[in-house]
């Protein structure tokens, strides 16, 4: 039971940021139909913005809280400025082209990200500054949580529910909702499309390097490469969901992060390898799909001739 | 002369090309030529792109399914066959070259783990394909991925193939195979693109629901294409393994399959010669990168003299290598901006088009739903002209 209890707070954690990089994912999903391959790279961004944060300013030292809350939202401010700045250059020249073309300069983006940063930095990874002071709490007897780990639920239940509010209490958030269910009438109607598009990338860029630095805090280690795979099962999570559903890609988030724990926790058990770790994300989403085409929470779309 | 006769001469002819390509390729060389072993090893690979990105095609440019897990079946492929070679083949191998004598006897046991790799890999197909193909778009793209991915992890675990540490596989591929096998493989999905079962391919990418109202077996085509194109890539697969004669499962991560969709759209998806084009470019342009920094310094040096070098733009020269995979990336970047459509578009290259482009200027010419423009698919096909005469 105590493990159990363990394995879940575990889950829960690595599920917490897969969630917040899905929100990033869904969202951009939702308004322009394009699957932003270097939203993973963004994370790894946010992260490494962090690190370079700390040194700059000293924070690296010693642990803060004012520190680390100056480097998570400095690292949020400059990676929602890398994602308006690829959405404008890359992906607006294209945005009415072919789906597999802006697929094609998504994925080209990523390798650009990616490769710039192995070439600039070397594809070592680094040790990221411990900015809180690390402790454990102790919950039904032998489960632990960690204090980073606290903080990963609540930032990421706090920039979720700001999240739900700017969608559905601000003007923004109504425009946003509007170009997400039609592009060309919210246009008639005098929304500033290409501002809510940039604005839904910064949106969520910030989500993404908040995970990042979060991400860092727990496990301290930080290479170019990183937001591949992470960000990969992040997207995963948000089509598990349902994707274009904020809903659903917290809970595929928080679903994949759980099931992971569990196979490494318990798949020798029953014969299943820690190694099949990167693939439960997977299996459960063919499963899913196979039986629910458009994800937990997503909703049918019926096709008209 | 009759079509059988030309069809053969043309066989013929590009059988000797093969072999003397291939000698021209080998470490002999042919008649004192020869090629470097990293050029020669680059041309293989160009080749199995080939084979890859034109087997792709047939699904995603041609059928309209959006798959990227194409390194998977390329996996399995190249997996099963090693399997093989490793275990039985050496055994097989000797009781038949007693029979029929040691080259027919490898040539042989090659071509049987050849087709092994593409039954495998069309069985792997078959069992992906029936149940993704009732999703749609992004949807079936990301299940293609996952089913990719699920493989790999399996091949991973499984210790008779090497698991982590790798398969050493023997290398019996040479350019000769992978030639062969790229003109068996464009002759192959040029008579199915332009056969009727091509025709429903190409009615599904351009509407589903409308061919689906026309009597065509949406379900039944898309398999078929799918196992087809798995089929292929499996082949690819043991011609792969058996060149580099190790396997790892690092070489199928999902990344592979990025590479091979690049390659088609960078081509111009729904055309043949535009896959063949992209496959080649993919594979030479980050090595010719390699090579671009001292290559523009001889350049340089030769205009200005090589002590006018200022010092800096020496050091960014040098630089410039490391920077190869962000300027392939920019490259990439920059071509979708300019050119969404790939090179070729959906037509095909042929010498004709000297020909036509004397004779009319580029017109306006029926475009279909997704751009894409129905009139440039090519001749009808032989069986087209028929139905027509009978309708009339």
């Amino acid at each position: 039971m105590d493990t159990f209890v363990q394995q879940l707070i575990n889950g829960l954690t690595i599920g917490a940021i897969y969630a917040l990089i899905a929100l990033g994912y869904t969202m951009v999903y939702g308004i322009l139909r394009l699957i932003n391959f270097a939203h993973g790279d963004i994370y790894m961004v946010g992260a490494f913005v962090g690190y370079f944060l700390s040194f700059q300013l000293g924070f690296a030292a010693g642990p803060s809280l004012v520190g680390l809350s100056v480097v998570l939202v400095g690292s949020m401010i400059a990676a929602a400025l890398v994602g308006m700045a690829i959405e404008r250059f890359a992906y607006r020249p294209i945005r009415k082209y072919a789906r597999m073309t802006t697929l094609i300069t998504a994925i080209g983006v990523s390798l650009l990200i990616e490769n710039l940063f192995v070439a600039k930095l070397g594809a070592a990874p680094r040790a990221f500054p411990q900015l809180l002071r690390e402790q454990s709490y102790t919950l039904f007897g032998n489960a632990a949580i960690s204090k980073s780990q606290i903080l990963i639920f609540a930032v990421s239940v706090l920039l979720t529910l700001l999240l739900q509010w700017v969608i559905f209490k601000t003007k923004v958030g109504t425009a946003m909702r509007a170009v997400s269910f039609n592009l060309n009438s919210a246009k008639l109607m005098g929304i500033n499309t290409d501002f809510i598009i940039s604005f839904t990338f910064a949106l969520g860029s910030a989500l993404a390097a908040a995970a990042g630095v979060l991400t860092a805090q727990y496990n301290p280690q930080i290479d170019p490469l990183m937001g591949i795979i992470t960000g990969l099962k992040a997207f995963v999570a948000a089509v598990l969901g349902g994707i274009g559903n904020i809903p659903g890609a917290v809970l595929g988030g928080l679903l994949i992060g759980i099931a992971e724990t569990f196979v490494v926790g318990y798949g020798q058990n029953v014969g299943v390898p820690t190694t099949f770790r990167d693939a439960v994300a997977f299996a459960i989403l063919i499963l899913v799909l196979l039986f629910r085409p458009t994800g937990l929470l997503g909703s049918t779309v019926q096709e008209k001739v | 002369m009759p079509t059988l006769v030309k069809r053969l001469a043309a066989a013929l002819i590009i059988v000797l090309l093969l072999i003397a390509m291939n000698q021209y390729m080998s470490e002999a060389g042919l008649f004192g030529f020869g090629v470097p072993p990293y050029y020669a090893r680059l041309i293989v690979l160009a080749g199995i792109n080939v084979i890859l990105a034109v087997s792709l095609n047939l699904i995603t440019g041609f059928t309209g399914q959006f798959s990227i897990g194409h390194a998977g079946f390329m996996a399995v492929g190249a997996y099963s066959s090693a399997y093989l070679t490793v275990y039985y083949a050496q055994t097989w191998e000797h009781s038949l070259a007693g029979m029929l004598g040691a080259t027919l006897a490898h040539i042989l046991i090659f071509l049987l783990a050849i087709l092994v790799g593409s039954i495998v890999a069309a069985l792997a197909g078959l069992i992906v394909g029936i149940p993704s193909l009732r999703l749609r778009g992004d949807y079936l793209a990301i299940v293609t991925l996952g089913f990719a991915e699920i493989i790999r992890i399996v091949i991973l675990n499984i210790d008779k193939v090497g698991g982590a540490t790798g398969f050493t596989v023997p290398g019996y591929t040479n350019f000769l195979w992978v030639g062969a096998f790229v003109v068996i493989t464009i002759v192959i999905v040029y008579n199915i693109v332009h056969s009727d079962v091509g025709r429903a391919l190409v009615s599904i990418r351009e509407d589903e629901l409308a061919a689906e109202a026309m009597g065509i077996n949406t379900t039944r085509y898309k398999v078929l294409a799918f196992v087809i194109s798995s089929a292929l890539a499996g082949m690819a697969g043991v011609l792969f393994g058996h060149y580099t004669s190790f396997l790892s499962t690092n070489d199928f991560q999902f990344i592979r399959s990025f590479e091979i969709i690049i390659m088609i759209v960078l081509g111009g998806m729904g055309s043949l010669t535009g896959a063949v084009l992209g496959a080649i470019i993919i594979t030479f342009l980050p090595e010719l990168l390699r090579t671009l920094g001292p290559r523009l310094e001889s350049l340089l040096s030769s205009i200005i003299g090589a002590n006018n070098i200022p010092a800096s733009v020496h050091t960014f020269l040098i630089q410039l290598a490391n920077y190869r995979l962000v300027i392939f990336a920019a490259l990439l970047i920059l071509i979708m901006l300019t050119r969404p459509q790939g090179i070729l578009g959906t037509r095909e290259f042929s010498l004709s088009w000297l020909k036509r482009a004397r004779r009319r200027p580029e017109g306006d010419k029926p475009v279909g739903e997704s751009g894409v423009s129905i009139a440039e698919q090519g001749p009808p096909s032989a069986i087209d002209h028929t139905k027509e005469v009978e309708n009339r």
